[in-house]
């Protein structure tokens, strides 16, 4: 408080008061019905009200005291200059260079490092819930990132691909007929260990085949309702799924779909089985760092491709698309065939993504593609700041990651009582979290594009002048 | 033909409670350009604060026929405050500071705060059906052919009735007063808009609030109607409704209406001459082509490309 | 006049409708190959629409607009071209282009008319190398093997995209807009950013190049500047040009020919001595109503 400038404005305390109180009674308006009683049912099947006063009195007085220390350091802050905002630096392209490296080269030996200090049991769970759950997301991101970063088309069915990946996967793996064909022409131990290598690609072109179908009569709407269309065809195949039973089991979904093999070496506990052939002892973490090791693999080369996508003509003129549409028109570019590669490319990485999904499970139903996932996604990549693969890794770790730790905050219970399930809140601080995110960094956390081409220095474009897409 | 009538009333029904969404999306949508994605889920918490008020009015005055009426009053009323207070805050907080921003920022914190509200409804009532108890069964029996009664329930008449109504109020305030002129001007300039004097900030907020009021109404109707809500009734009501607004043509408060009930006949006959189970397929069918063909829809206006 | 012996746009009755509004009536003419045709007249005349049209934008209620590449006798072959379902002609001596049947980004890749905005239309976020590199686009894509070679490194790729940063390095030389490179376009001032725009344009190699009202918003200095740009265009690369203007001490020092437009309808065509000196001309721009209100106002102007 000594640092502090004299002459600065005393703070007005009785104002700042005075709209903790507004912000106290507005929450007291909206809370004191939906926070204040509880229906419930009882054994006989009655609804009452069950009033809670003392939690609508907490979360009034957390708001009032939010909202006063909001404002009172908004107060204290107001005096002071701003500093003002550096321009893009080459420093930030270099952080984004370095920092992917580095970043890289951790996850490498992630799986590692967590074994030695987890052992085999504590490990799984790191390497699994956070390892490749936010790898397959991180992969998600960077997939969507051509069509929404590169190509400035908004897309909100982006899981829509995932799924079409995802079952493409489980139906060929699990396919009597096709099981059949290849245990009479080539031996029957083929196909259930070979069949996620074989399917891997298959499942990329049937989602880029259907990024195009989808793509290609929509192509043409301006940025919203381009949005809002995705969502409703990400819907109809979510609903075709539930409701074709024949086809994809509807809500049952698809259990024992083939786990990848060790290239032609399964992880089981029989003579052949990974850990016989090399000699360890049988866990199952084996098969978990060796998943861990496939999708941080397809991910690095769904970064690698869209690095160099953005260096070829096809790549700038995504760009240039979403800066510019009729520009690019008048330059001779054909607008619809570049929209439906990046669609097309886009889906195809969530395609992969989707049977890699199935095959870590080893269990799918439309359950798994709800919008949420969309939203999830677009949230990521719009976080990370349009076009910025660092940016998406970071978003992933943030929003997949800080939500997956929820579940670790069982030790709460100790304060809060064995009712008290963290995880339940996942998905209300996700949301909390997307709107304050957006208020803070509305151009997402890396907000400088890097040029794809220079002649004497590479210089970063502000986010300021990139423009955001229109279809 | 009697299965056709008993539709026909099914459908509009249903219809109203869609075109009061829908007024929703296209009033924030002509105002600012942008789809209020939470807009869905303030409809499900109006349906949420109607059930509450409904349970503690009946659990004081009882289930008699008069009782039932003011807890449904009460409930319509308490609803429409509380849910335009949840609006006008949501316009507060997440979307004020972002207008003119970065055109996605609007959009990702409305998708945000459509999960927020969700999921808070969730955490705050629980993850089950809340069903009320069985109200105003009765029936008026139109007319009976071959065993086959065709009926329009008290409940029906009530929604048409209301939906009437408030539609003809909102119709008045938005054409005749200097409210709705002031938002006419928003729509079409802000900046000069601002100029001339109007507060548009506090247009905008009046917008979302009135938006807010009518989902309320929809949102009491709809739990009379059906008689159970659950935290996730918000999506597919919502999108339904936004479909509506866009086939009626967005920005255009007729249209939305004229939408609502579209959409509200085609899947209730979608539901009875097809088939149930891809009623929500056909809803976001229509969507999608309506969207591709005729984005402008029914009574909106033309867009041409500028060069 | 080359108008007339050496054409290398015909537009013959073109007429565009909006709804009940006639924005083009009418309108036939044709610019010369190697000429600086310039389409002037009120605001509101429909020259903007024109250029529309021209350029693929628009497709025109009625009307023709052939579009020559080499000695190709348009008037022997238009005919012919028109009665077919197809939009080009190729024969030994060149090709025979009907714009109004083509795509817009045909009209630019196929029938190499270019063209600016008057607004102007940069990808602002892109630096200006970037937007020239875009403009190659269509060679580019085919050194590429459509993504396919370049996406896994192969050499040709990189020798055709070497040429191309310095055929972009030529013409940022030559709007002096070399220092510039590497920043993004949209930082540059209003000027500079016309000037990148015909630059742009130019990276397409086009025959024709549209330009919409490129004087706009500068100041003397940089209106002459122009002035040598664009004579430079058309001296060295043998460009035609085609522009709208409303800068008159533009137009008439550089223009070959010139045709103005009123209300959607041609009033007067020819050289800029012809068309000053135009009764009609002088009563659309100041307002006049008929011949003898005309003689009036030019007794007072001093003609």
């Amino acid at each position: 408080m000594m640092m502090e400038a004299p002459a600065r404005e005393p703070v007005n305390l009785a104002g700042l008061l005075k709209d903790a109180a507004f912000a106290a009674a507005i929450a007291f308006g909206l809370f004191s019905l939906l926070l204040g009683l509880k229906t419930d049912q009882t054994l006989n099947n009655q609804m009452v009200l069950v009033p809670r006063p003392g939690l609508l009195f907490t979360v009034v007085g957390l708001v009032f005291v939010g909202r006063f220390l909001i404002g009172y350091w908004q107060a204290i802050n107001a005096g002071k200059i701003k500093k003002k905002k550096a321009a893009a630096t080459p420093l930030a392209l270099k952080i984004e260079k370095y920092g992917t490296a580095a970043f890289v080269g951790f996850l490498f030996v992630y799986p590692m490092v967590v074994l030695g200090t987890a052992g085999p049991s504590g490990a799984i769970k790191w390497i699994d819930n956070f390892g490749i759950q936010i790898l397959i997301y991180i992969m998600l991101g960077w997939g969507l990132n051509i069509v929404v970063g590169l190509a400035g088309l908004l897309d909100l069915g982006y899981v829509a691909f995932y799924a079409v990946g995802a079952y493409s996967y489980a139906l060929l793996a699990t396919s009597e007929p096709v099981k059949e064909f290849m245990a009479s022409t080539i031996g029957p131990s083929f196909w259930p260990l070979w069949a996620f290598w074989i399917c891997l690609p298959v499942a990329g072109i049937l989602a880029a085949f259907w990024g195009v179908l989808l793509g290609f009569p929509v192509l043409r709407l301006r940025g919203d309702y381009l949005a809002i269309v995705t969502l409703a065809f990400g819907e109809i195949i979510r609903l075709v799924l539930i409701n074709w039973v024949d086809f994809s089991g509807g809500y049952a979904g698809i259990s024992s779909i083939p786990r990848p093999s060790f290239f032609g070496v399964p992880f089981n506990a029989t003579e052949s089985g990974f850990a016989a052939t090399f000699g360890l002892e049988f866990t199952p973490i084996y098969r978990t760092i060796f998943l861990f090791y496939v999708i941080l693999v397809l991910a690095l080369v769904t970064a690698l491709v869209s690095t160099r996508l953005r260096r070829l003509p096809v790549g700038r003129a995504w760009e240039a698309l979403r800066e510019d549409e009729i520009a690019c028109r008048s330059l001779g570019i054909n607008t619809v065939n570049t929209k439906l590669t990046a669609f097309a490319i886009g889906a195809m990485f969530g395609g992969f993504a989707g049977a890699f999904f199935a095959a870590r499970q080893g269990f799918i139903s439309p359950e798994s593609f709800v919008f949420l996932e969309s939203a999830q996604i677009l949230a990521i990549v719009v976080l990370g700041g349009m076009g910025s693969l660092l940016g998406v890794v970071i978003a992933s770790i943030l929003l997949v990651g800080g939500v997956e730790l929820l579940r670790e905050l069982d030790f709460l219970k100790a304060y809060f009582g064995d009712g008290f399930d963290p995880a339940q809140y996942r998905m209300l601080i996700f949301g909390a979290c997307m709107v304050l995110m957006m208020l803070w960094k509305p151009r997402g956390l890396i907000s400088v594009r890097e040029p794809s081409v220079f002649l004497k220095e590479k210089k970063a474009v502000s986010s300021d002048l990139v423009k955001e897409g229109h279809g | 033909m009697e299965v056709f009538v008993q539709q026909l009333i099914n459908g509009v029904t249903l219809g109203a409670v869609y075109g009061l969404i829908a007024i929703g999306y296209t009033m924030v949508f002509g105002i600012i350009g942008m789809v209020n994605f939470a807009h869905g889920d303030v409809f499900m918490i109006s349906a949420f604060v109607a059930l509450i008020c409904f349970m503690a009015v009946t659990a004081l005055a009882g289930m008699s026929g008069g009782a039932i009426f003011l807890a449904l009053l009460v409930a319509l009323i308490v609803s429409m405050i509380v849910t335009s207070l949840f609006s006008w805050t949501i316009e507060r907080v997440a979307y004020r500071k972002l207008r003119g921003s970065f055109r996605l920022a609007p959009l990702i914190s409305a998708i945000g705060m459509s999960i927020l509200l969700m999921n808070f409804v969730q955490v705050a009532q629980g993850a089950r059906n809340k069903p009320i108890p069985p109200i105003m069964r009765d029936t008026i029996r139109l007319f009976e052919k071959d065993g086959f009664v065709v009926a329009i329930s008290y409940k029906q008449i009530l929604i048409i009735l209301v939906t009437a109504l408030l539609l003809g109020i909102f119709w008045y305030v938005v054409q005749k007063t200097p409210l709705g002129r002031a938002q006419r001007a928003c729509e079409q300039d802000q900046k000069m808009a601002a100029l001339l004097g109007i507060n548009v900030d506090r247009t905008i907020a009046v917008t979302f609030i009135m938006g807010a009021a009518l989902a309320a109404v929809a949102g009491t109707m709809f739990l009379t109607y059906y008689g159970v809500v659950v935290f996730s009734d918000g999506f597919v009501p919502g999108v339904k409704a936004f479909t509506a607004a866009v086939l009626g043509g967005i920005g255009s408060l007729p249209g939305a209406v004229l939408g609502g009930m579209l959409i509200g006949l085609i899947e209730t006959f979608w539901s009875a001459y097809f088939s149930i189970d891809y009623k929500d397929v056909a809803a976001f069918s229509i969507l999608a082509i309506v969207l591709i063909f005729m984005p402008q829809g029914l009574l909106g206006k033309p867009e041409v490309e500028k060069v | 006049m080359r108008a007339l012996s050496d054409p290398i746009l015909k537009v013959q009755n073109l007429t565009m409708r909006f709804g009940g509004l006639v924005a083009v009536n009418d309108l036939s003419f044709t610019a010369g190959r190697g000429d600086i045709t310039a389409l002037i007249g009120p605001n509101g005349a429909g020259k903007t629409t024109v250029f529309n049209c021209i350029t693929g934008f628009y497709k025109p209620t009625t009307g023709r607009m052939a579009l020559r590449h080499g000695t190709v006798d348009i008037d022997a072959h238009v005919e012919r071209l028109t009665d077919t379902p197809n939009d080009h002609l190729v024969m030994a001596e060149g090709s025979l282009y009907l714009l109004e049947r083509m795509p817009d980004f045909h009209v630019s890749a196929r029938a190499k008319v270019a063209r600016t905005f008057q607004n102007i239309r940069l990808f602002s976020g892109m630096t200006v190398l970037e937007n020239l590199m875009v403009a190659q686009h269509n060679p580019l894509m085919v050194a590429s093997n459509w993504t396919l070679g370049g996406l896994l490194g192969f050499s040709g790729f990189r020798k055709r995209e070497l040429e191309a940063i310095e055929t972009a390095k030529y013409w940022l030389e030559k709007t002096k807009l070399i220092d510039r490179a590497d920043d993004p376009a949209g930082d540059l001032p209003y000027g500079d950013q016309r000037r990148l725009e015909i630059a742009r344009a130019m990276c397409t190699e086009p025959v024709l190049l549209c330009l919409d009202e490129p004087a706009a918003g500068l100041n003397p200095r940089e209106s002459l500047e122009l002035n040598a740009l664009l004579r430079a265009i058309r001296d060295d690369h043998g460009t035609s040009l085609l522009l709208i203007e409303h800068d008159m001490s533009v137009v008439m020092e550089i223009s070959d020919h010139v045709v103005v437009l009123d209300y959607g309808t041609k009033i007067s065509d020819g050289t800029p001595e012809q068309v000053r000196s135009d009764p009609k001309v002088i009563a659309a721009y100041l307002g006049a109503e008929d011949e003898a209100e005309v003689e009036k106002i030019e007794a007072e102007v001093g003609l």
